[in-house]
């Protein structure tokens, strides 16, 4: 083997086919039970032992043939018997580092090394599985190695900014989507007795299950949020959470696409508003099931969040001030009081929602395309609707909703202005 | 910004605005002159008038469209960004910094191809960009296609 290469865990087969294992378990288990139906158990043992003995020959030449190992421009990853694949990983694509720690893994003092890159369809050379102390220090390194620093340095201090204290977590999570499940179930409840009388029953079973899913959600939600910090380090902002699978994200600094801080309806008393934020190259699917969030700051006060948002895209953030005409309350009875844009040398800050009071702030730098539309009913008005597009998956930009015709037109001119100057400063 | 002069935008060609009406008498005028045909055999004459002056409005509102849809078409190559602007019901007008884009793609359908036009759409990292041109003819969607790809690599900057 050349130097440098190293091998993923030995227990990685074991911790990738452990559901297999457990249904080869459960299948024998049941054989076991029933054993007087026909079938002969000994055989039933052969076929079991044969399968279990392929599943673990077959993953112990994955775990053979994978092979990984780090040079001073890129992560290179070769597996594969038959059709061997070997992949390259640039640094400088780099987006962010994520550690996660399913349960299993972590109990066995396992973890998985996830990288993400820009245009990646799902992550990118996922590392599984490797000790704790390896992925840390390969983080660490590849960290360094992204900044440009001296290789082998201890990993980089922490200065911890926030954490969440769960209390808080569970109720604004609870006043989230599950409070307006219960009430909008209560309504139909109440609505539906007094309607139809005890013929309603029917009805109220079938709205348990999506009650039910509205309730697994939000304690998927607390067990993935669960002691929610968020640390500075040299690297770049260091994100901790996850109460069974937890997960650890490093967002290098200037990697972030866009911000958006939301504040529900019933969250107004509390003053607390949510942050989320995205970086290019992070994936959904696979990964949403892994304790993975978008959240940058799942509650806080909304000081502390404007706060820890400046820190991160590295300036104070401009004030949406600026209302639309009040004639806009024809277009958007609802959410017109609410619709407010602001623009500075750096951001753009939009602010709308009926429900929901939404900030998205872009990072000018950041900006891929600039888009005025104007519907018919806006034009009658005199309306216009700005978008200003990122590459983020989750948050795709931010929009200045329905502001005076020639105003929008206006900003567009100057947005275009300063995103080039932005661009350049930023690249330079 | 987008009340340029109207000198100053580019347009698709005037083969587009045939392609697009060809299509109408193709998806719309057709089928009412075989709902008519058949209306006349099974029902009766009257009825079968009753489906043609049908189908001389819908096709006369849909030639209408087209014609202004057509028109609504623009681009502008600025000194950094391509604009783009289109649609009559919901007005659309894009700006595309050069340094953005991903790739571009020129794109010929059968029909296209006969008339001799091609689309050119840019791509950028953001999945919202629209910026995409129907109608110009080949020579002028290559042209377009090489000074964007030249533009893009000379003013690229990182995601």
């Amino acid at each position: 083997m050349n130097p440098g290469w190293q091998r993923l865990h030995p227990l990685t087969p074991l911790l990738r086919g452990w559901r297999f294992l457990l249904v080869v378990g459960a299948g024998v288990g049941q054989q076991g039970l029933q054993g007087g139906n026909g079938i002969d158990p000994s055989k039933v043992g052969l076929i079991v032992l044969a399968a279990t003995a392929v599943a673990v020959l077959y993953g112990y030449v994955v775990w053979q043939t994978t092979r990984y190992r780090l040079t001073s421009t890129e992560l290179q990853v070769d597996s594969g018997l038959l059709q061997r694949r070997s992949r390259r990983v640039p640094l400088a694509r780099l987006q962010s580092v994520d550690v996660v720690r399913p349960v299993i893994a972590r109990v066995l003092g396992l973890a998985e090394l996830r990288l993400e890159v820009v245009g990646g369809g799902s992550t990118e050379a996922p590392l599984a599985y490797l000790t704790e102390e390896q992925a840390q220090t390969l983080r660490s390194r590849l960290l360094n190695t992204v900044a440009g620093r001296a290789e082998e340095q201890v990993p980089a201090p922490e200065n911890v900014l926030v954490s969440v204290p769960t209390g808080t977590l569970v109720a604004s999570v609870l006043l989230g989507s599950p409070a307006v499940a219960t009430v909008v179930l209560l309504v139909v409840v109440v609505a539906a007795t007094s309607a139809v009388g005890t013929a309603a029953v029917p009805i109220l079973a079938g709205a348990l299950p999506a009650y039910a899913a509205f309730v697994t959600l939000a304690g998927k939600r607390i067990l993935a949020e669960y002691g929610f910090t968020v640390a500075e380090s040299p690297d770049g902002l260091r994100l901790r959470h996850g109460l069974l699978d937890t997960r650890s994200q490093t967002i290098p600094a200037g990697r972030v696409q866009a911000v958006r801080m939301l504040e529900p309806l019933l969250w107004r008393p509390f003053g607390w508003v949510r942050v989320e934020v995205d970086v290019a190259g992070y994936s959904g699917g696979r990964s949403e099931t892994q304790a993975a969030t978008k959240a940058l700051l799942p509650v806080a006060p909304r000081a502390l969040a404007e706060a820890l948002v400046g820190r991160v895209l590295g300036a104070a953030l401009p004030v949406a001030a600026a209302p639309v005409p009040s004639r806009a309350h024809w277009r958007a009875p609802l959410s017109k009081p609410r619709l407010r844009a602001g623009l500075d040398d750096r951001h753009l800050v939009t602010t709308y929602g009926v429900l929901t009071t939404t900030t998205d702030v872009v990072p000018l730098a950041k900006v891929q395309s600039l888009r005025l539309t104007s519907g018919p009913w806006q034009r009658r008005l005199r309306l216009a609707t700005l978008h200003a597009d990122t590459a983020g998956r989750r948050l795709t930009g931010a929009k200045a909703a329905h502001r005076d015709a020639a105003e929008a037109a206006a900003l567009l001119a100057e947005l275009a202005a300063r995103t080039r100057t932005a661009r350049a400063i930023a690249s330079r | 910004m987008t009340d340029l002069p109207d000198g100053d935008w580019l347009r698709p060609a005037p083969a587009l605005l045939r392609l697009r009406r060809l299509e109408c008498l193709l998806l719309v005028a057709l089928p009412l002159l075989i709902a008519a045909v058949l209306t006349g055999v099974l029902a009766g004459l009257p009825q079968a008038l009753g489906v043609v002056a049908l189908g001389v409005v819908a096709t006369g509102l849909a030639l209408v469209s087209v014609r202004r849809r057509w028109a609504a078409w623009g681009y502008a190559e600025r000194e950094d960004d391509l604009l783009v602007r289109r649609g009559v019901l919901i007005r659309r007008t894009s700006v595309v910094p050069y340094g953005r884009m991903q790739f571009v793609d020129v794109t010929a359908g059968p029909l296209d191809r006969r008339l001799g036009l091609a689309r050119v759409t840019l791509h950028t990292a953001a999945a919202a960009s629209d910026a995409s041109i129907p109608g110009l003819p080949v020579a002028e969607a290559t042209r377009l296609r090489d000074r964007l790809a030249a533009l893009g690599e000379a003013r690229q900057a990182g995601v």
